[in-house]
C-alpha cells in the first residue's frame, strides 16, 4: 500500500522499539496526522502533550492497528511492520493500550479482569480448556498488590470507583507484560494523591524495562513523570525535549499552554 | 465427575437438571403405564405438546448462549432449527419407502407428483440414520460457521447483524417454498411412518422421543454450562461488554464469535430434529422471521444470560400461547404476548430467573458475599 519510495528509506540508525516515519492519516480530507515522525527507545518513557485535535489518539490508533495510515512507516521491535497487522496481532506482539475512558470488563470480578489480560495463548481452542496455573495465580496476586486492588479482588469491576477502574486497567496492562504501553490520560478524574501514586506506578513500570508512552493534559502530572516530552500540533511534532525546554517554547505556549 | 465439578456452584443448574431428567422418566411412565381412566394419565396430545416445549427450550438455550453471553442478537435462529428439522424430515421421508401414496420405493411422494425421475444428489445418504443425524448437526453448523466467519470477520455487529440474520432466515424460507428446491415446497415433508424402525405414531415411540428431547435439553445445558464456565466463556462475556477492549488484549474476537455461533446453531439444529417427528411435519413456515423473533422473547422473559431461564421462558411462553390460542381466549393471544413483553421490559429487565436470583441473594446472601468486603468506597479514593 505504501509507495516504493518509502521502502528505500534506510532503517533507523538508533535501535528504537517504535519507529514512526512520515505517517499521514486523513479523515474526509482532514489530516489527523500529518507526516508524523516519532521514535521511542527500549525502556524509554515518553509523555505526549498537545491541544485537542492534535492527533494524539489517532497516533495511538495507528500504532495499535485500529486505523490504517494513508502513507508512512510504523515499525516495531526490529522492523515488524505494524500497518499490515490487526489489533489482536499487534497486542500479541507486545503493545498494550489503556483507553482514555477506563474500559474494564464490568461484569467480571477484578481478579478475572487480570486473568483475562495475562500474557498467554489467546487461541480459542487453548482458552476453552485453560485452567488457572499456580504461576498465573502468583502473577495475579502480584499485580493486584502492585495496583493496590488486593482487597477488591472478588468484587465486580463495574462496582469500582473511577480511580480504581483506572488502576485496574493499568494492572491489566501489566498483566499483558507488553514491551510497549500506550497510556491515554491515565489521571483524568483522579485526586492529587491518586495522580501522584499513578506517576510513581508508571515510573516503576518503565524502570522494569517497559517502554511507556503517556498521553496527558495534566501538566503537573507530566512534570511529576520527569521524562522527555513531545508536543503534537495539527498532526505533527511541534517540539520535543525536556519538560522545561518544551514548556518555554514560544510556539508551544501559543498553541497549547495558553495564549 | 466433570458434571459434578460443573454443577458445584450452580444451584439453579442442579434444580434444572433434576427437573428435566425427572420429566424424562415420569412423563413417559404417566403416559404408558398409568391407565387412561386415571387422573394422572398423560394423553398423547399432551405428551406431544410437552415434547414440543422441550425442543423449544433447547432452541432458547442455544440462543441464550450467543445472545446472553456474547451479545450476538440473532434474529434468525429459527433457520438453524428448521434446517435440523429438514435433515430429520428427509430421513423420515426415506423411511416411508413404498408405503407412500404412489408406492415409489425410492422417491418421496412429492417428487413423484412433480414427475421427477430420480432422487436429487443432496438426498443421497439420508436413508441412513447415522448420516441423517450427522447432517442434523453438520448443516446448521456449517451454515453458521460460514455465515459467522464472513459476518464477524467484517465486524458486522449490533443491529446490522440482527438484520442480516433475519434476512438469512427469510431467504431460506423463500428458497424452501420453491418446489424445484426438492424439499416438498409449500407442503414440506410429512406423513412420516417410521423412525429407527419404530412407528412414529406409536405411544412407546412418542414416549421415547419425549425422553430423548429431555435428555438433549439436559445435555445441551451441560455443554452450554461447560462453555460459559470456562475461560473461553469469560472471554465471550468480555466481548459482549467491551468488544474492542478484548481485541486490544490480543483475542481474535471473530474466532470466538464464530465458535459460539456454530455451537449454538448445532444445538438449535438438534432441537429442530427432535421437534419434527413429534409434530409430524416440517414446512417452510418454520423459517418465518416472526418465529425467530419469538425465540428472543422467550429468552428475554425467562432471563437472558441465565441458560436455565431461557429454557424456562420458552416453556412458560409456549404454555401461555397454547392456553391463549385455544378456547375462548383465542382472540387475545397477540394482546397477551404484547402485554407480556411490556411487563418483562419494565418490571423484569433480567427476566423471571434473573429476578428470582436477585430476590434469593437479598433473602439469603451467599457465604462468598458475607466474607467479601462491603462495597464501601475506600477513604483515599473518595471522589
Amino acid at each position: 500500500m505504501t509507495s516504493l519510495v518509502e521502502a528505500d528509506v534506510p532503517p533507523p540508525l538508533t535501535p528504537s522499539l517504535l519507529y514512526l516515519d512520515g505517517v499521514t492519516v486523513s479523515f474526509d480530507g482532514f489530516r489527523a496526522l500529518n507526516e508524523l515522525s516519532l521514535q521511542i527507545a527500549p525502556g524509554e518513557m515518553r509523555a505526549i502533550i498537545g491541544p485537542n485535535g492534535a492527533g494524539k489518539t489517532t497516533m495511538m490508533d495507528v500504532i495499535t492497528g485500529k486505523t490504517r495510515p494513508d502513507t508512512g512507516e510504523v515499525l516495531f521491535d526490529h522492523g515488524v511492520d505494524l500497518t499490515r497487522l490487526d489489533e489482536a496481532a499487534i497486542a500479541n506482539l507486545g503493545i498494550g493500550r489503556k483507553f482514555q475512558k477506563p474500559t474494564v470488563f464490568e461484569s467480571h470480578t477484578v481478579e478475572d479482569n487480570i486473568l483475562l489480560a495475562l500474557k498467554g495463548d489467546r487461541r480459542a481452542r487453548s482458552v476453552l480448556t485453560a485452567r488457572t496455573t499456580t504461576e498465573e495465580a502468583r502473577r495475579i496476586d502480584e499485580i493486584l498488590e502492585t495496583a493496590g486492588l488486593a482487597a477488591q479482588r472478588h468484587r465486580l469491576a463495574g462496582l469500582l470507583s473511577h480511580g480504581q477502574k483506572q488502576w485496574l486497567e493499568i494492572g491489566m496492562l501489566l498483566a499483558q507484560d507488553p514491551k510497549l504501553l500506550l497510556v491515554d490520560e491515565p489521571v483524568a478524574g483522579m485526586t492529587d494523591a491518586e495522580t501522584e501514586a499513578t506517576a510513581a506506578l508508571l515510573r516503576r513500570i518503565s524502570a522494569a524495562d517497559h517502554s511507556v508512552v503517556v498521553v496527558e493534559h495534566d501538566m503537573a502530572f507530566v512534570r511529576a513523570l520527569g521524562v522527555k516530552v513531545t508536543c503534537l500540533h495539527e498532526g505533527s511534532v511541534l517540539a520535543e525535549g525536556a519538560i522545561d525546554t518544551v514548556s518555554e517554547n514560544p510556539r508551544v505556549i501559543e498553541v497549547y499552554l495558553g495564549r | 465427575m466433570i458434571t459434578r465439578a460443573l454443577l458445584a456452584d450452580d444451584r439453579t443448574g442442579r434444580w434444572f437438571l433434576a427437573i428435566v431428567l425427572g420429566l424424562a422418566v415420569i412423563v413417559p411412565i404417566l403416559h404408558l403405564a398409568v391407565p387412561e381412566t386415571s387422573a394422572f394419565h398423560i394423553s398423547t396430545a399432551t405428551l406431544a405438546l410437552l415434547g414440543k416445549y422441550l425442543c423449544f427450550a433447547l432452541l432458547a438455550l442455544s440462543l441464550d448462549l450467543v445472545w446472553g453471553y456474547c451479545g450476538i442478537l440473532s434474529l434468525g435462529h429459527g433457520a438453524f432449527f428448521a434446517l435440523g428439522g429438514y435433515a430429520m424430515g428427509m430421513y423420515l421421508m426415506r423411511q416411508i419407502g413404498s408405503r407412500g401414496v404412489y408406492a415409489n420405493p425410492i422417491l418421496p411422494d412429492f417428487m413423484v407428483f412433480l414427475n421427477w425421475k430420480e432422487l436429487p444428489w443432496y438426498w443421497y445418504g439420508f436413508e441412513n440414520a447415522w448420516f441423517a443425524f450427522l447432517m442434523v448437526m453438520a448443516v446448521p453448523g456449517l451454515l453458521a460457521f460460514v455465515f459467522g466467519w464472513f459476518a464477524f470477520r467484517s465486524r458486522v455487529t449490533g443491529v446490522y447483524l440482527s438484520i442480516i440474520t433475519q434476512a438469512l432466515t427469510y431467504a431460506l424460507m423463500l428458497a424452501f417454498f420453491r418446489n424445484d428446491m426438492g424439499f416438498g415446497g409449500n407442503n414440506g415433508l410429512t406423513d412420516f411412518k417410521d423412525i429407527l424402525g419404530f412407528p412414529v405414531q406409536a405411544n412407546a415411540t412418542r414416549a421415547a422421543l419425549f425422553a430423548a428431547s429431555a435428555l438433549a435439553l439436559a445435555l445441551g445445558y451441560l455443554v452450554a454450562r461447560a462453555i460459559v464456565a470456562s475461560r473461553l466463556g469469560k472471554v465471550l462475556v468480555s466481548i459482549r461488554d467491551a468488544e474492542s477492549r478484548t481485541r486490544f488484549l490480543g483475542y481474535r474476537v471473530e474466532h470466538y464469535k464464530t465458535f459460539i455461533f456454530t455451537v449454538s446453531a448445532i444445538m438449535a439444529g438438534i432441537a429442530g430434529a427432535l421437534y419434527v417427528p413429534q409434530v409430524g411435519i416440517i414446512n417452510p413456515s418454520e423459517f418465518l422471521p416472526a418465529n425467530s423473533i419469538e425465540v428472543v422473547i422467550w429468552v428475554a422473559v425467562g432471563g437472558r444470560g441465565t441458560l436455565a431461564g431461557a429454557a424456562l421462558g420458552a416453556v412458560l411462553v409456549n404454555f401461555a400461547k397454547t392456553t391463549f390460542t385455544t378456547g375462548f381466549l383465542a382472540p387475545y393471544w397477540l394482546f397477551a404476548l404484547g402485554a407480556l413483553f411490556v411487563v418483562v421490559t419494565i418490571w423484569l429487565p433480567k427476566g423471571i430467573l434473573g429476578k428470582f436470583n436477585d430476590l434469593w441473594e437479598r433473602w439469603r446472601p451467599s457465604p462468598a458475599e458475607k466474607s467479601a468486603p462491603k462495597p464501601e468506597p475506600m477513604p483515599q479514593l473518595a471522589e
